[in-house]
């Protein structure tokens, strides 16, 4: 029988939304680290019963979750209790929490410090991790997106980290900038069709894109324009907010990206951007996704560039059919009048029913789905903390 | 190997703040054989090795600092800002108070 699963990510928790396959029914889980941010949850291709889950607070730094059954239980994956941390040579053991960068002249790049608000150097330093990017084939393999910007990867279960160094070592790193919201990589696209090619996504610096498995990467940010740099048209210094890909085309990505630049997309996988904003009603959002069935359809949320909330107090998501310029208001089941939330960069998701269901969440606890690709809506539930992140699984 | 007599070994109380607390699914008090000197390093050392995931959440990693969040009391004192190596009060190392790991108070 067909199900989903919606992976709700907020400030103080995780839930677990299950919903019947025409998305009527909904069963609203107990609350998961209870307390505790849960930045991104996200749950394997490979195997939908694995999900990871960064869990992290300013109190007591970073942790990852993981569970073996789709979310019933849960643990940490590095050293069992009991089981001192570091081997015989005194190398730390399974430590899934531990992000190291890798700075040895080997395997990593000594690039140790990064461009700070004022303009001087800043040592990078592991604060979170923003996002967790399962890999499309291997349960055990997995990406994570951390602040200070870098890309990480577990080929164990998430039981040990290593840095893919290659791109904080990318000939760029110490012009990269912190946004107001922190240095974070926050987004990571996998080309289903190219193991070795990836998008990620840093605020703000920019986009990237690898094409040898993460050895080494390109700034691909040519056509963006963020009009509050001092140079038209740099290399980096791009506070790009999503990205978001249709698995049948790879080669086209769209782009959500700071106020002043709006909506673009890419046709040849970042070589050249051009702006779609179209007619929608502000440059400004964060998350942007694709149609399950029709790679040319997109969704954005645009909200006021300058008190982040949605224009009018009217919660609108917008539908281009076309790839961008003419877009569409989706407004059926969703409060029109003083509606003050936002909707962050992660809280968007889309799943692979037909017709497909499109999931946000937004600040303010609510967790809306639209079972008809975006025709009306309906809150699965609406007072639920702050929602940092929402991910969608379709089960069979 | 010479075994530790029982003498040698304290028995440390430590108390977590609830948010370590459902982490490592520890009901209340924890108890740790620390070997002497009984310092915080000594401690926390004893308390990650016997719950690996709490590796990381009272200090940093790599730095081994503090979080700035947390603060380390014990007897009415604050120790936070003592060296780590620095000798815990024998009221600590006897296991007749605990050594407190608590939170910074803070809105919402």
């Amino acid at each position: 029988m067909t199900s989903v699963r919606v992976l709700v990510g907020t400030k103080k928790g995780a839930f677990i939304l299950t919903g019947d396959g025409k998305r009527q029914k909904w069963k609203v889980s107990e609350p998961l680290f209870s307390g505790w941010e849960i930045y991104h949850m996200k749950g394997s291709r490979a195997d939908p019963n694995r999900l990871y889950a960064s869990q992290t607070s300013g109190w007591f730094g970073q942790v990852i979750q993981r569970s073996d059954d789709g979310g019933k239980t849960w643990h940490q994956p590095g050293t069992p209790p009991g089981e001192p941390t570091t081997g015989p040579g005194g190398m730390p053991k399974g430590e899934s929490n531990k992000f190291v960068y890798d700075t040895s002249p080997e395997t990593g790049k000594p690039i140790t410090t990064h461009q700070w608000y004022d303009g001087t150097q800043h040592p990078w330093e592991f604060k979170r991790v923003w996002h967790v990017e399962p890999s499309l084939h291997d349960a055990d393999t997995l990406y994570a997106g951390v602040e200070d910007a870098a890309l990480f990867r577990s080929t164990d279960g998430g039981k040990s980290w290593n840095e893919m160094a290659g791109l904080r070592g990318h000939g760029t790193g110490p012009r990269w900038s912190p946004g107001a919201g922190g240095m974070g990589l926050h987004t990571i696209v996998l080309d289903p069709t190219n193991p070795k090619r990836m998008y990620i996504a840093i605020s703000a610096a920019g986009a990237f894109r690898t094409d040898d498995g993460g050895k080494t990467w390109k700034a691909i940010n040519r056509g963006l324009r963020s009009p509050y740099l001092p140079e038209p048209t740099p290399e980096v210094g791009f506070c790009v907010h999503r990205l978001a890909m249709h698995p049948s085309k790879p080669d086209v990505v769209f782009m959500q990206l700071h106020q002043g630049g709006g909506v673009f997309r890419t046709d040849n996988a970042g070589d050249q951007w051009q702006e779609v904003n179209g007619n929608l009603p502000t440059d400004f959002g964060f998350p942007i996704d694709v149609h399950a069935h029709d790679a040319n359809t997109i969704y954005n949320i645009p909200m006021d560039p300058y008190m982040r909330v949605p224009p009018e107090g009217k919660l609108r998501v917008y539908r281009s059919k076309t790839g961008g310029k003419e877009w569409e208001p989706l407004s059926k089941g969703l409060p029109q009048e003083n509606c003050y939330v936002n909707v962050l960069r992660d809280a968007m998701s889309i799943d692979s029913l037909d017709p497909c269901g499109v999931y946000f969440g937004t600040t303010g606890g609510q967790v809306y789905c639209s079972a008809d690709s975006g025709d009306s809506w309906q809150p699965i539930v609406r007072d639920l903390p702050g929602v940092l992140s929402v991910e969608v699984q379709t089960l069979q | 190997m010479v075994s530790k007599t029982k003498d040698e070994v304290r028995t440390i109380r430590v108390v977590l703040p609830f948010h370590l607390r459902m982490l490592a699914k520890i009901p209340g008090e924890v108890q740790l054989e620390v070997e002497p000197p009984v310092t915080q390093r000594a401690v926390l050392d004893a308390l990650e090795t016997r719950y690996p995931m709490l590796s990381g959440t009272t200090r940093d990693h790599i730095t081994q600092r503090r979080r700035a969040f947390l603060r380390f009391y014990a007897c009415e004192q604050d120790l936070s800002l003592e060296e780590p190596d620095a000798p815990l009060p024998e009221a600590v190392a006897a296991g007749k108070e605990p050594f407190l790991i608590i939170g910074a108070i803070a809105g919402g």
